[in-house]
């Protein structure tokens, strides 16, 4: 595998590009670089390390960091890249995030009625019954590909190809917290309620993110298995 | 009518999709905090096109930088850019807007709202920070910070704002890429659509061409994103952390101020830099800040 793309996202980030594609592979790569600048930071104006699924922005203070330099230090720091690393989301193994143990996290789901309005749509697109796209669900592993769009919404994959409808042509206005939806390749659990365009196919009651201390149960690089509380 | 709570915003927890929000014109906002003598991560209140009427519950000194407001206390016109004194019981209005999009109003001992993971900024789609989440409505009650001098004078600093008022077109600076632009992107006057707020600005004048669909990867305040239909969006303060879209430029710090003036039906226009411009003109726009004169 190549080593990363390293550019500019303008005087005060960078971006470094492992990949243009959501794979286990590149998303290892990600991790990996997140946990190594946090465990031996690139520079003291470092504000923010973002890892995303196949990329990851450092963001610095331009006051005092110049971007160039930084780049120039990426680019050696990831010059010997094109090595594997351990699948993350295996019990026991390190998050390289935050350095601490990946957790798997068991998320209870209604599936259907209220709780999942687009599970008929998702079916209808995999040419299967409700209970097969709850069941194609419910068998994958999934892994925390990145955090964003909301605090504590996770980016999961990758959703078994048949069930992986895109998003609606309509968003709608207001998606109740802990609903559960599909895009693509990608399922997400809404940490709050929020105007939101995914296939919603379920709902959970676990608090995804506690504002008052920053918390999210997810964190980049967890696993995370879905299991049926009930099916409507 | 639009006021919110804001300091610097929230730093260090954007990898949990927690966005930095803070200032929409981050010069405007340390030069009201260093003109009342406040630190500069103080929360003030940014106000957006037409201005509140603030009824003081203690004595204080203020200052109000941004968008040019006509502003009074209890009816005597008081000036932008510079300290003024306010006792318990004034009345600083806010009357006709004429230039900018956004003031910044700053008492001594800043706004006292809760911190919410490390901030008081107001991030009005997340509902987090300021005053309980939202913007302010009428007879909402802040909490002052300790302070309530009033020791504003002739021989306080004056802050003479670099980028206000606004050239029509004004010219964002940009440093671009990373996902190569359309050259069309540097020859196109944009306008500031109806559908802008502090998220980010839909620009109006014409599509540029897109690179196609992208996964999902971090953005940054200024970054220049084109939908694949062709429209920019350009994103601000309260952006989401990341995004699905082409970055086609990201706007430079020291133009970051001119862009948050910017108000829907404003021209403006991207104007690629180097690093060297960028920083210089960094150096240049915190010279200007009251007391950072040599």
């Amino acid at each position: 595998m190549p080593g990363p793309t390293i550019q500019a996202l303008g005087d005060a980030a960078i971006v470094v590009t492992f990949g243009a594609e959501m794979s286990e592979a590149v998303n290892d790569r990600v991790m990996a670089l997140a946990a190594s600048l946090a465990a031996a930071p690139l520079s003291p104006h470092v504000r923010d390390i973002v890892p995303a699924i196949a990329s990851l922005v450092v963001h610095v203070d331009p006051r005092h960091a110049r971007v160039e330099e930084l780049m120039a230090k990426l680019r050696e720091r990831t010059k010997f890249y094109p090595v594997d690393f351990p699948r993350l989301t295996e019990p026991g193994k390190i998050n390289r995030v935050e350095f601490r143990e990946v957790r798997v996290h068991d998320i209870p789901v209604r599936y259907g009625g209220e709780f999942g309005p687009d599970l008929a749509d998702v079916a209808a697109f995999a040419g299967i019954d409700a209970a097969e796209v709850v069941r194609r669900h419910i068998a994958a592993a999934y892994r925390v590909y990145m955090l964003g769009f909301l605090p504590g919404f996770a980016y999961l994959g990758k959703v078994e190809p048949s069930i992986a409808a895109p998003r609606r042509s309509t968003p709608r206005q207001q998606v109740p917290a802990g609903s559960i939806g599909i895009a693509g390749p990608q399922t997400g659990i809404y940490p709050q309620e929020s105007p939101g365009g995914w296939q919603l196919i379920g709902r959970t009651a676990c608090r995804m993110f506690d504002a008052s201390s920053g918390r999210s149960l997810l964190q980049p690089g967890d696993g995370v298995r879905f299991v049926l509380e009930s099916s409507l | 009518m639009l006021t919110t709570v804001q300091d610097l915003g929230r730093q260090g927890l954007q990898h949990l999709g927690v966005p930095a929000g803070g200032p929409m014109d981050w010069w405007s906002h340390e030069a009201a905090n260093r003109l009342v003598g406040n630190a500069p991560e103080a929360a003030l209140l940014e106000v957006t096109l037409i201005g509140p009427e603030l009824e003081l519950l203690r004595n204080a000194t203020a200052a109000v930088t941004g968008a040019n407001f006509e502003l009074s206390v209890s009816g005597r016109p008081v000036p932008m850019n510079q300290t003024f004194a306010v006792e318990a019981g004034d009345r600083l209005s806010f009357g006709r807007r004429v230039t900018g999009a956004r003031g910044y109003v700053a008492f001594d001992g800043g706004i006292d709202v809760p911190a919410v993971m490390g901030s008081r900024a107001t991030h009005l789609k997340a509902a987090l920070g300021g005053h309980q989440g939202r913007a302010l409505r009428r007879h909402d009650t802040l909490p002052l910070g300790a302070g309530g001098r009033t020791s504003a004078g002739a021989s306080s600093p004056v802050a003479d704002p670099p980028h206000i008022p606004l050239p029509s077109p004004t010219a964002l600076r940009v440093i671009a890429g990373p996902e190569m632009p359309d050259a069309a992107i540097w020859q196109t006057v944009y306008t500031v659509s109806p559908q802008s707020d502090r998220m980010g600005y839909r620009l109006d004048g014409g599509a540029v061409q897109a690179s196609g669909d992208h996964v999902s990867s971090a953005v940054a305040m200024g970054t220049v994103q084109v939908t694949p239909s062709g429209t920019c969006v350009l994103l601000m303060a309260d952006r989401a952390t990341s995004g699905g879209y082409a970055r086609a430029a990201t706007v430079i710090t020291a133009d970051l101020p001119r862009a948050g003036q910017l108000a829907p039906g404003d021209a403006l226009r991207f104007v690629p830099v180097s690093f060297d411009e960028a920083r210089a003109a960094l150096q240049q726009m915190r010279a200007r800040l009251p007391g950072s004169a040599a």
